[in-house]
């Protein structure tokens, strides 16, 4: 075996994650989600100033994987108890990672006002439109006509009402500083979502304003669908309902040209 | 310091600040609107954490965030926000941090009325919110009491890392009296071997109340039990008046039992032998020393603003030693002093009776005033 040398050195586990293997689904992108995080961790130092909120759901244990401190929040109130860390400790660097039940449903309250606020934090927000840890059962996010464990003849609309897209919501929000949709389908994609949560922390690092960075992602157990059929379901299903793009990108940010 | 005239939810505000409240979030519900009001102004011009939040959701979980970073951090509400907190209290209480509560109980169930009420006790005592644990509720009964308790407050949740709440209600919480506040002091960020503050140069620190494992959420039960048994050991708290040749003792804590010892004056000058026992950590209960007045005394007389709450834990430490007799107002309304006075006379008059539930036999009484 050649030895190690920076050089041919393409691949590395970043800095910010600690050695427990995720116990995440084959195929799910939490670990995409969490690898993007941990990087950009590393690349702007942040790892010894930062303080993570794992919400309720499939990341729970969030705070297993990443080397910062980490507390667990209940369902839904991660920005709340965000904002109370911030407050105290404004010149850490704080963010939250949620998934649609719990950002979206459950704690809509929490982070429409944290956004209205203008708190100095970081929402990394996963949107796979259900809820995965308590069994796949419909989200505010699953699509019309999506089957789920709780919608079982498909979404219907009449029902149980429309999907919320929540950065466009909480875009027009003006406390708000740095709201965007990427996905994380494929590479290029991937890449378009770390420059987008880099520039979110960035945000956050020049205490320009709330930043979110809502990521598509996959449930490959609760759709029943194979990791590559997932993507491929993601993709054709979701992106045209969830459109990509950058929702608000206050002047600050564009000026700081991150 | 001088004596001056202050409103007990001001009162409770401004030594907080006074004692190193560092971070303040609440949310507006009246009898207890003025501390927010207060610290809204106080706490940003000395550069400290205010936060008016959403919803009491929002507030709750905002105190349990500062909490986990070690900051000095309280939060008030009154019933029904009381209620709507139960769930980040029972999370802060699996954490083992922290943090204080003040609790000015209005009229209820439900909507209820912003009338002084001791209502909220089992809620608060017993825990409200899901699983097994305990916080420290500590009973004023004046403006000064509250005030001279939230140092303590602060001191017991820190000790003892759990939930520490100033009970009171809306009476102590709107009167204005004549009260000494602690000097300012200058805050100091206690370092805490857990807190959450960024893990540069030392290893992380993580807080949470999930323990997957039966058995390690087990052993948090035991630890946080056997920190609630030391608290049961060392910090029991209480106030006895003319207990000495007492043969009926009145026992009832906060506002009522304020009200009861001016009948118990009344009583005195009327030459019954008549004491009062208040106690001002309901929780713990101070149940040995119930039970020693209990042996001393030929009936207990429970005075409650509630349908009998507190008088259960009287009963348990009594354990049907001696008879108990039971007076309640409830739903807002505070009982007068001669009222109390009439059932000292009654008690002093009738043979001391055992029964099986006293609240039952008060609630007969009762008859007359919901006929009204």
């Amino acid at each position: 075996m050649a030895t190690m040398t920076p050089e041919n050195l393409v691949y590395a586990r970043p800095q910010a994650f600690t050695d427990t293997p995720t116990h995440y689904c084959p195929g799910c992108t939490h670990g995409t989600a969490h690898r993007l995080i941990a990087e950009v961790l590393d690349e702007m130092n942040l790892t010894g100033r930062t303080i993570g909120v794992a919400p309720v759901g499939c990341a729970v244990f969030a705070y297993n994987y990443f080397a910062t401190d980490f507390v667990e929040a209940p369902h839904g109130r991660a920005p709340a108890m965000a904002t109370g860390i911030k407050r105290v400790l404004p010149d850490r660097i704080v963010f939250t990672y949620q998934g649609d039940g719990d950002l979206a449903s459950i704690g809509t309250g929490e982070i429409i006002h944290a956004a209205a606020r203008g708190e100095n934090i970081t929402v990394i927000f996963i949107n796979n439109a259900n809820f995965g840890m308590t069994g796949g059962q419909m989200a505010p996010t699953t699509l019309p006509g999506q089957k789920t464990t709780s919608s079982p003849n498909g979404r219907d609309v009449e029902l149980q009402g429309y999907p919320i897209r929540m950065a466009e919501m909480l875009a027009t929000l003006d406390g708000a500083g740095y709201i965007v949709r990427r996905s994380l389908h494929d590479p290029t994609s991937i890449r378009k979502a770390k420059k987008a949560i880099r520039t979110a922390f960035e945000t956050q690092v020049r205490g320009l304003g709330f930043s979110l960075v809502e990521l598509l992602s996959t449930c490959p157990s609760n759709w029943n669908l194979t990791p590559v059929e997932s993507l491929t379901w993601l993709e054709e299903h979701m992106i045209p309902y969830y459109p990509l793009g950058d929702y608000k990108v206050a002047p600050a940010i564009t000026a700081a040209k991150i | 310091m001088a004596r001056e005239l202050w409103e007990g939810n001001q009162a409770i505000a401004e030594s907080a600040v006074r004692i190193g409240l560092e971070a303040y979030f609440g949310y507006p519900i009246t009898p207890q609107n003025e501390i927010l009001e207060w610290l809204s102004r106080r706490m940003p011009e000395l550069g400290r954490a205010f936060v008016q939040a959403e919803a009491e959701l929002g507030a709750i979980n905002m105190v349990y965030g500062a909490a986990c970073t070690g900051a000095r951090v309280m939060t008030s509400s009154s019933s029904p926000g009381i209620s709507l907190m139960q769930e980040g209290l029972s999370y802060i209480a699996g954490t083992e941090i922290p943090v204080v509560l003040v609790n000015v109980m209005r009229g209820g169930p439900g909507l209820g009325n912003i009338a002084p009420s001791q209502g909220d006790y089992n809620q608060i005592c017993k825990g409200g919110g899901h699983g097994d644990y305990h916080p420290i509720v500590l009973a004023p009964a004046s403006v000064q009491e509250a005030v001279d308790l939230l140092p303590l407050a602060f001191d017991l949740a820190e000790k003892y890392l759990t939930i520490a709440c100033l009970l009171l209600d809306g009476s102590i919480g709107q009167m204005m009296e004549p009260v000494e506040l602690p000097p300012m002091r200058e805050v100091k960020r206690r370092e805490f071997p857990w807190a959450t503050t960024g893990a540069g140069g030392r290893p992380r620190h993580v807080l949470t109340s999930i323990y997957l494992e039966p058995n390690d959420e087990e052993k948090t039960n035991l630890r946080l039990l056997k920190r609630w048994q030391a608290v049961q050991e060392n910090e029991i708290r209480y106030k006895e008046y003319f207990i000495e040749d007492a043969e009926i003792i009145v026992v009832g804590f906060g506002t009522a039992g304020r009200v009861a010892l001016s009948a118990v004056r009344a009583a005195r000058e009327q030459g019954i032998k008549v004491g009062l026992f208040r106690p001002v950590t309901v929780a713990p209960y101070p149940y040995a020393r119930v039970a020693e007045l209990a042996s001393q005394a030929k009936v207990l007389l429970v005075v409650e603003m509630n349908a009998g709450q507190m008088l259960e834990d009287v009963r348990l430490a009594v354990n049907g030693h001696t008879p108990i007799e039971f007076y309640g107002r409830l739903g807002g309304v505070v009982p007068f002093p001669d009222e109390i006075l009439a059932e000292i006379q009654r008690v002093a008059r009738e043979t001391p009776k055992m029964v099986a539930d006293p609240a039952k036999v008060w609630l007969q009484r009762m008859d007359a005033v919901m006929d009204k």
